[in-house]
């Protein structure tokens, strides 16, 4: 018991040893990096209403870009070809650069490095850790999956884009671009629905995260485990893991180090946390492993 | 050498890894490879149908919410151009981009909980007592749109429906008390077509004349200047989304003036000369006498058919 407290109490505070020898700066350089390029992101859109700088304009479900780059997300535009709407050319042009782009980085690059509702998931995780919480019941973490396709299903049987009726992703972003509402309450439900249930949202739940790990299959960015012969089982990588179920086949099998799961959303917390430096970020087809 | 933590200390991670301390082995397969293959596959069969369920009950809540929040009385002016409300739904991805185009501010995303009933959140919308539209002459919102929830073939700005405007309170409009007010029909960039001023006479004073404010739904394009601009302090004049400001004719009626300017002339001939009173010989029927009843006695309503006070 004595060992298991210890361990609890160690892992509530996950990636201390990576501090201890390689600097806290190095230790968050990966964090540090994401959430530079989200708060980019953000500042980018908030330019415009706030200090008239009109470099973006519209939000993450559609937007231009300096007036010329139309981007559209493709998961909304897809629900709007079930409701039975055909878009314009703009619209097209904008989901398949987006498309193009998801396909070659890795999906979930989006849920990491771009997604606003990450920062909520990831301090209700912190808090989560801190305050020792213990898991809910948690949904199947195919559920966002059958979400996905439910999504469609609804839309094509109502005729509207049915996920931004809930979505709390564009209520973040509209609701800070274009006025609150009560767009606060769905983000404050995130929030309050990951402390009682660990990675409930994103793990589970968001059929955006889901619709994006789909374009996750070729991705080129990775996250590799080159080191894995160093590995101690400290856990601290499982711990800060936004999808521990991932991390196991690269670091623990005898195949490739690299975590090929679509589902890792290439965030690089894994590989700063870890003392021993097991992780690396890399390509898919970086076969190297010291083991 | 690492203390590994003990399950249920730490439930929400998964299992610690078999194995060694060091993964210089194969690892050995994990508990859900080596357990019992019925075990599996029923915890798997198990997790699908709580997945499924689970997904499906989520969807119905979206769907049956969607349903609900269109139901709401849908008084938002949509911007010009807007695909009739149940394609518009369909289309617009509610990214602002019009709203971010247009130079007066008159539109908005609608906000979650907005209370003023103007339907789905996230989509545009305008307040014409707050701020109506301009009318831009190259309207830069419908450009703007990428989806086509906005309909590119909207040209001619004097072509949009925004909504219908409608002089709903008759008791307060300054012009209907018998003043001269006309503040709406002045503002109206489609003035003299959209809203006239009809010359009524005015019983009360019995000397004066009323110009009532008077709008026609083939011209107005529902952008409520008239409304933004009425002086009182609640307008006597306001703009609807066209479902609500209009109503309906059956499919079977016909219009008589309408018939006639169709038909190029009267469709029932000549109008009848009327017996003199008094005069006992009756008229020769201009249609041949056949079709209406010759009625020496009585003078003649030839127009109104039977039942409808023409012949008892
Ligand atoms: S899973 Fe959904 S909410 Fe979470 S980071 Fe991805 S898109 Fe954002
Ligand atoms: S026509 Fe002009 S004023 Fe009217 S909504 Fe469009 S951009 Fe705004
Ligand atoms: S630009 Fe088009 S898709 Fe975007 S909010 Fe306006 S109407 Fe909707
Ligand atoms: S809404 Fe009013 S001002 Fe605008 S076109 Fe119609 S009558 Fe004229
Ligand atoms: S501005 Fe108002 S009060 Fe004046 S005529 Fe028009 S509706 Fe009547």
């Amino acid at each position: 018991m004595a060992v298991s407290t210890s361990a609890a109490k160690r892992l509530s505070r996950p990636g201390q040893e990576a501090v201890r020898t390689r600097g806290w700066l190095a230790a968050h350089k990966w964090l540090l990096l994401r959430r530079a390029s989200q708060l980019t992101i953000l500042a980018l859109f908030l330019a415009g209403p706030w200090f008239g700088v009109w470099l973006v304009k519209g939000n993450l479900t559609s937007s231009l870009t300096l007036g010329v780059l139309p981007l559209t997300d493709p998961y909304a535009l897809l629900q709007s070809l079930a409701a039975g709407h055909w878009p314009y050319k703009t619209a097209l042009i904008g989901a398949a650069i987006v498309l193009a782009f998801y396909l070659l980085l890795g999906g979930r690059v989006f849920c990491s490095w771009v997604c606003p509702v990450n920062l909520i998931t990831d301090a209700a995780a912190w808090s989560r850790r801190r305050l020792g919480l213990k898991t809910g019941k948690t949904p199947a973490e195919a559920t966002r999956r059958w979400l996905l396709g439910a999504t469609l299903v609804v839309s094509a049987a109502t005729g509207s884009i049915a996920w931004e009726w809930v979505n709390p992703v564009s209520f973040f972003h509209r609701s800070l671009f274009f006025g609150w509402g009560l767009g606060w309450l769905a983000l404050a439900a995130v929030f309050v629905y990951d402390l009682t249930v660990a990675r409930g949202w994103c793990g589970h739940l968001c059929p955006m995260g889901a619709f994006y790990s789909l374009l996750g299959k070729t991705a080129l960015a990775r996250v590799t485990a080159p080191q894995r012969a160093r590995c101690n089982d400290c856990m601290d990588c499982f711990a800060v893991c936004p999808e521990p179920q991932v991390i196991r086949p690269a670091l623990k099998g005898s195949g490739s180090p690299v975590i090929l799961s679509s589902d890792c959303t290439t965030c690089g917390r894994c590989v700063d946390v870890c003392g021993q430096d097991v992780f690396r970020f890399s390509h898919r087809f970086d076969q190297r492993s010291a083991s | 050498m690492a203390d590994r933590p003990d399950m249920p200390a730490t439930p929400d991670l998964p299992r610690a890894p078999r194995g060694g301390a060091a993964g210089t082995a194969p690892a050995p397969a994990t508990p859900e490879q080596g357990g019992p293959a019925s075990g599996a596959r029923r915890r798997f069969l198990n997790g699908i149908a709580g997945a499924a369920g689970s997904a499906c009950l989520m969807g119905l809540g979206v769907g049956l919410y969607s349903r609900q929040a269109r139901a709401l009385p849908a008084l938002a002016l949509r911007p010009p151009g807007a695909l009739a409300e149940a394609d518009f739904l369909a289309a617009c991805v509610r990214c602002g981009l019009c709203v971010r185009d247009c130079p007066y501010d008159t539109l908005k995303l609608a906000p979650l909980g907005d209370a003023a009933g103007v339907g789905a959140a996230g989509t545009p919308y305008f307040s014409a007592r707050q701020v109506p539209c301009e009318m831009c002459e190259d309207i830069p919102c419908v450009k703007a749109c990428p989806t086509g929830a906005l309909d590119h073939g909207l040209t001619d700005i004097n072509q949009a429906r925004m909504g219908l405007a409608a002089l709903v309170d008759h008791e307060s409009c300054l012009n209907f008390l018998g003043l001269r007010c006309d503040v709406c029909y002045r503002v109206c960039p489609v003035i003299d077509q959209a809203i006239t001023l009809e010359k009524m006479h005015n019983p009360r004073s019995d000397r004066h004349a009323m110009l009532l404010p008077t709008v026609h739904s083939d011209h107005c394009t529902g952008c409520g200047k008239c409304e933004k601009s009425c002086v009182l302090p609640e307008a006597a004049i306001k703009v609807f989304p066209l479902a609500l400001a209009k109503g309906k004719l059956p499919e079977h009626y016909r219009k008589g003036w309408e018939e006639k300017e169709k038909a190029g002339g009267s469709l029932i001939g000549d109008q009848l000369q009327l017996p003199a009173r008094g005069v006992d010989t009756p008229p020769a029927s201009p249609i041949g006498g056949a079709g209406l009843p010759s009625a020496p006695s009585h003078p003649v309503v030839p127009s109104a058919p039977p039942g409808l006070g023409g012949e008892r």
